[in-house]
């Protein structure tokens, strides 16, 4: 299992050929209070760098985009209901939406753990 | 429960509060439950006999349900909402220094005029014959804002300030159509630092945004519009006076670029309060602006509205504007209220738009006269700087020490490492009996304090306001963080829980549900 | 200048405080053959008196709605406002407010905004309704946006018989939004077949009850045929009183309810301001454009309101906003929920009795007059009369005999020559038997 972050704040974790997405610690402390987690439909097919989410907190709302292509496979709907999970456990039990990873080598364009957290840190 | 912001999410006993009475009532400060709760389905304020119905024409949709409205008697209407009221602060109250929001005095006297039977009492679709004075009032504003602004012509009928950019913009894109360039002209560019209705009205009418990076003083330079210009571009949608409280220096130059490049010039007029009388859209090469009637010419905000919105169109622009206008027959007035036969791209609303507001403006301008403009902008833009200049040495200004047009902006710099927010010190301002001004916005500006102080204030509200603010923010940087983060400590309401409210939304009273009731769905 | 508190000495003192060498050192930033050096070419200020010479001898020029008998409706209404509305929303805390934005000083506004979501929502049998909206017309556009987000289809069906301006702000807003829309010819003596031209592009289904002509129309059939499609019914109506003695919208199956809420608590006033209610589903709350207010609590655990949900809107979501509409019609509000609070439930229901009543009286009257026909099956207090001449003509001549006697058609739907007989005539609580007779004796004459 291997996790790998985008410049706009989202993670992949790959297992297998499914990957699952949410944003970033940095990213849920910067949003603040999460309020609203918009999910897609499974099944839908998703590009890399397409709108897969949207995540609001009470000032601020933002596109979660696709980190690599796939179809969407699974939301977490729970969200729906609890969106602070999203602050509580943004890698864990605040996850998004799980594709079915349909190019690898996309993931070479992305960040691992160790350049994400030093990316943060150039932004101050 | 205490959320991440240390402010409690499920409500409680009062007993927090420091001082509590048996009614919870704070002497004037009183409480007032909603009318649902104090009020009865079979109370009225008003006497309507209860005639009997031998026919209903309503062919059997009659109404079967009662509808769970409550009503309360005269008196008990007039305490609830005096009471509302006192929770409430007016620019009657003090110095409302919100910037962009321009909230100077409303005249009553403009109030009067607009409640004159012959305007206030007249139907909109009611024979012209009857209603040449309105025609002639709504003729003779229009002649006012075409005067003060040096363009062509005004649509008159936009609802407010957004409704107007929707007028503009489509008379743009009427513009390109007719020119047979609808198809590749579709590209609407905004600088970051725009309202935000700027690009959402250039999106809903099917423009694509593409954002113009303002420069390093805050203004748009001439090099990033060329940059962004292209075969593309439809229109420049741009603030003037900008959002930073600033004279866009290169205007005339853009407006020539953008010319050049075949589009046109939008300039948002929402802060053409600084300029009344002393510059002229028109010659700047502007092509539609929006006046608010409600900031510029001090028709009242009301808690939110109603605006007005009217769009002064160049040339280029006038024979698109949308039904209805007036037009002269002999000595008649008349109004044209459909697009057959015409260029219009169509219309807005209902009716003729806010002649309630018309009236009002027009008193305003007949008040102020030329003179009197001239000298508010004057005023509005010398109190601006006054306090920019009191204030220079304390707070910390984005774009340098500068002058500024009626509004100055402060950044949250002075504030770093005090531990306290510009939503902080702006509470800690209520406790002082202020308004706070704009918090946030610009957003291109970090923890943006926007203060527009308006002609209305004397130079001793002023120094008030400004020793007041250095106080403030003395004690912010001495590290009495309690003011601040704890504020407002005074006011009716002690800091709101937004996060609560907008993860669980309460929209509505709803009745109580009966108890048998709660424990089935349990 | 009375407005203007500065004086020429606090100018001086502010200008060297500030260390510039005059007013215009101020303006520098205006380039120099921009500036204006003479006043404007309009006339200097004026005093108060003078002013309202000016104005009122402007108004004089009107005819006014209470100087005679007065019949006109098509979207705008003359109903009797209690003193107690207007002396209350002249109240400078109301008057003189902005946008709550800062909601700890501003929970009036708050919680007359949370009533008045209130009473729209029980008063068209909705869930939810928000802040409001400009007016009635302005609403309608909004909802059709509204349906083409929720359904992600772009194809609005408007029935013929709503109202011509309502249409036509649609239309435009359509256009410019590359949406389709299928607009029903209007037509007051047939029924019209709206449910076959719903289908699977559908969107949504625009009806207006009581329609612009006063027929009432039953919405149960388009909503059961607007949902079976996917689509969304949107009720209209122009006469908020007609909800007190009709059957709601969502009683019978609306998806969004839109209309006009001047009726209540708001005069004339030629056209505007007026207040554009908005109410609709649960489930459709995150696409609803316009304001929210919503209830919280405050950090002593007080009950306070809040505008809430605010990220669907433009100072946020800038080009991806539910709407670019960033504001209400916050004092017109306050008249309506102030007039609906002294109403209650008794009131509301015995005027629009009292209204359908005297409705009822007219059209009987009219009937009397020879070459006068009432074309409705139905109506609440507006109905649609067929003349023996054009109706513009005669409204014309029954002004110069002191009696606004309607709104002819042909002002709404000009060039279409089987509309121009067509007179439409409302009826409210403020018209008496006297206004009636003077009604009719003056049609008798001019037809």
């Amino acid at each position: 299992m291997t996790t790998y972050f985008t410049k706009d704040h989202e993670y992949i974790r790959v297992s297998g050929d499914t990957g699952t997405i949410g944003i970033s610690d940095y990213a849920q402390a910067q949003l603040g209070d999460v309020v609203y987690v918009d999910l897609p439909a499974t099944g839908k097919t998703l590009k890399q760098g397409d709108e897969a989410a949207v995540v609001e907190s009470v000032k601020a709302a933002s596109e979660v985009y696709a980190p690599v292509s796939g179809e969407v496979v699974e939301v977490n709907s729970a969200l729906t209901d609890a969106p602070s999970t999203v602050n509580e456990s943004p890698l864990d039990k605040g996850w998004f939406l799980k594709i079915k990873v349909a190019n690898n080598n996309e993931l070479n364009e992305l960040m691992d753990e160790a350049a994400y957290q030093s990316y943060v840190k150039s932004l101050g | 429960m205490l959320n991440r912001q240390g402010r409690q999410t499920t409500p409680n006993e009062i007993g927090t509060a420091d001082h509590v009475t048996f009614t919870r009532n704070r002497a004037l400060q009183q409480e007032e439950g909603l009318i649902f709760e104090i009020g009865h389905e079979d109370v009225s304020g008003v006497d309507v006999i209860d005639v009997d119905l031998t026919t209903s024409k309503l062919g059997g949709l009659e109404r079967k349900e009662p509808i769970g409205l409550a009503g309360l008697t005269e008196p008990e209407t007039m305490r609830h909402y005096v009471r509302l009221s006192q929770k409430n602060y007016g620019i009657d109250s003090g110095i409302f220094p919100l910037g962009s929001c321009t909230m100077k005095h409303n005249a009553r006297l403009n109030e009067k005029m607009a409640r004159l039977p012959g305007f206030g009492d007249i139907h909109p679709l009611q024979p012209q014959s009857t209603v040449q004075g309105a025609l002639q009032l709504i003729d003779q504003l229009a002649h006012y804002l075409i005067t003060l602004t040096g363009m062509e012509a005004v649509a008159m009928t936009p609802k407010a300030g957004a409704h107007g950019e929707l007028c503009g913009m489509a008379a743009i894109k009427a513009a390109i159509n007719a020119k047979g360039e609808g198809a590749t002209r579709t590209v609407v560019l905004v600088p970051d630092s725009a309202h935000g209705t700027n690009p959402a009205t250039a999106a809903l009418i099917g423009f694509s945004v593409r954002a113009v990076p303002a420069g390093a003083d805050g203004t748009v330079h001439i090099d990033a519009v060329k940059a962004a210009l292209g075969p593309d571009v439809a229109a420049i949608m741009l603030t003037n006076p900008n959002t930073c409280g600033l004279f866009e220096k290169e205007i005339s130059a853009i407006a020539d670029a953008v010319h050049a490049a075949g589009a046109y010039f939008y300039c948002d007029g929402a802060n053409f309060n600084a300029i009344v009388g002393k510059a002229r859209p028109g010659d700047l090469g502007v092509d539609a602006m929006h006046i608010n009637l409600h900031k510029t010419f001090s028709t009242p905000h009301g808690g939110g509205g109603p605006g007005s919105g009217p769009v002064v169109l160049s040339k280029a622009l006038a024979d698109f504007a949308p039904v209805p206008f007036i037009k002269k027959i002999g000595d008649a007035l008349q109004f044209v209220e459909e697009t057959q036969g015409t260029q219009s791209f169509g219309r807005l609303s209902a009716f003729h738009g806010q002649m309630g507001m018309f009236t009002r403006a027009l008193s305003y301008m007949l008040s102020h006269g030329a003179d009197g403009m001239k000298k508010a902008s004057e005023d509005a833009v010398l109190n601006a700087n006054y306090i920019r200049a009191c204030l220079k040495d304390l707070f910390s200004q984005p774009f340098g020490d500068k002058i500024c047009m009626h509004e100055v902006l402060f950044d949250d710099a002075f504030l770093k490492d005090s531990g306290v927010s510009t939503l902080d010190f702006a509470k800690a301002m209520i406790d002082e009996g202020f308004h706070p001004m704009t918090v946030y916005f610009p957003l291109v500006v970090h923890g943006a304090m926007l203060i527009e102080p308006t002609e209305s204030e004397s130079k001793a509200s002023l120094d008030l306001f400004i020793a007041t603010l250095r106080d403030l923010a003395l004690d912010a940087k001495a590290g009495n963080k309690e003011r601040f983060t704890g504020a407002p400590y005074f006011a009716p309401r002690k800091r709101l829980d937004e996060t609560r409210a907008a993860r669980t939304p309460v929209l509505r009273w709803k009745p109580p549900q009966p108890i048998a009731e709660a424990q089935a769905a349990e | 200048m009375r407005y203007l508190p500065i004086s020429q000495t606090d100018r001086e003192d502010m200008l060297k405080r500030i260390g510039a060498a005059d007013i215009d050192a101020l303006f520098a930033d205006i380039p120099a053959n921009k500036r204006l050096n003479t006043l404007v070419d309009l006339p200097k200020h004026k005093s108060e008196i003078e002013v309202e010479r000016i104005l009122s001898a402007l108004a004089a020029q009107n005819m006014s709605a209470g100087e005679g008998p007065f019949f006109c409706g098509a979207g705008a209404y003359k109903h009797h406002v209690p003193a107690t509305v207007d002396h209350l929303i002249q109240r400078s805390e109301f008057l003189t407010s902005y946008t709550p934005y800062q909601p700890e000083i501003a929970q009036g506004t708050l919680q007359y905004l949370f009533e008045f979501q209130t009473q729209v929502a029980l008063l068209t049998g909705m869930d939810v309704a928000n802040a409001s909206m400009y007016d009635g017309s302005t609403a309608c556009a909004e909802a059709v946006l509204m349906a083409h987000r929720v359904t992600k289809r772009r194809k609005a069906v408007l029935s013929g018989t709503l109202h011509p301006h309502y249409r036509e702000t649609v239309r435009t807003l359509s256009e410019l939004a590359n949406d389709k829309i299928v607009a029903l010819p209007g037509n007051p003596s047939t029924a019209e077949d709206i449910l076959s031209q719903i289908d699977a592009e559908t969107s949504c289904v625009v009806v207006q009850t009581p329609s612009f002509y006063g027929e009432l129309i039953d919405l149960k059939p388009i909503a059961k045929k607007a949902q079976e499609n996917g689509a969304l019914l949107i009720a209209v109506f122009n006469e908020a009183f007609s909800l007190g003695l009709a059957e709601s919208p969502g009683a019978q199956g609306a998806d969004i309810v839109v209309g006009e809420g001047q009726s209540i608590g708001n005069a004339l006033n030629f056209g505007g301001p007026y207040v554009g209610l908005f109410a609709c589903k649960e489930k459709y709350v995150r696409q609803m454009p316009g304001r929210l207010c919503g209830e919280t609590v405050d950090a002593d655990g007080r009950r306070g309101y809040v505008l809430t949900l605010s990220t669907r809107e433009q100072h946020i979501r800038r080009e991806k906003a539910t709407s670019n509409i960033c504001t209400n019609s916050g004092l017109c509000v306050l008249a309506f929920t102030i007039h609906m609070t002294l109403l209650g439930e008794q009131g509301l229901k015995r005027t629009a009795k009292l209204c359908h009543l005297n409705a009822f009286k007219l059209a009987k009257a009219l009937q009397g007059v020879k070459g006068v026909e009432v074309l409705n099956k139905t109506y609440f207090n507006e109905f649609t009369v067929k003349l023996p001449k054009p109706a513009a003509d005669v409204v014309e001549k029954l002004a110069q005999r002191g009696v606004l006697g309607g709104v002819p058609v042909s002002r709404l739907e000009p060039g279409r020559k089987e509309l121009e007989n067509l007179l439409l005539i409302a009826s409210t609580e403020i018209n008496t038997d006297d206004d009636r007779a003077l009604f009719v004796a003056a049609l008798k004459e001019v037809l």
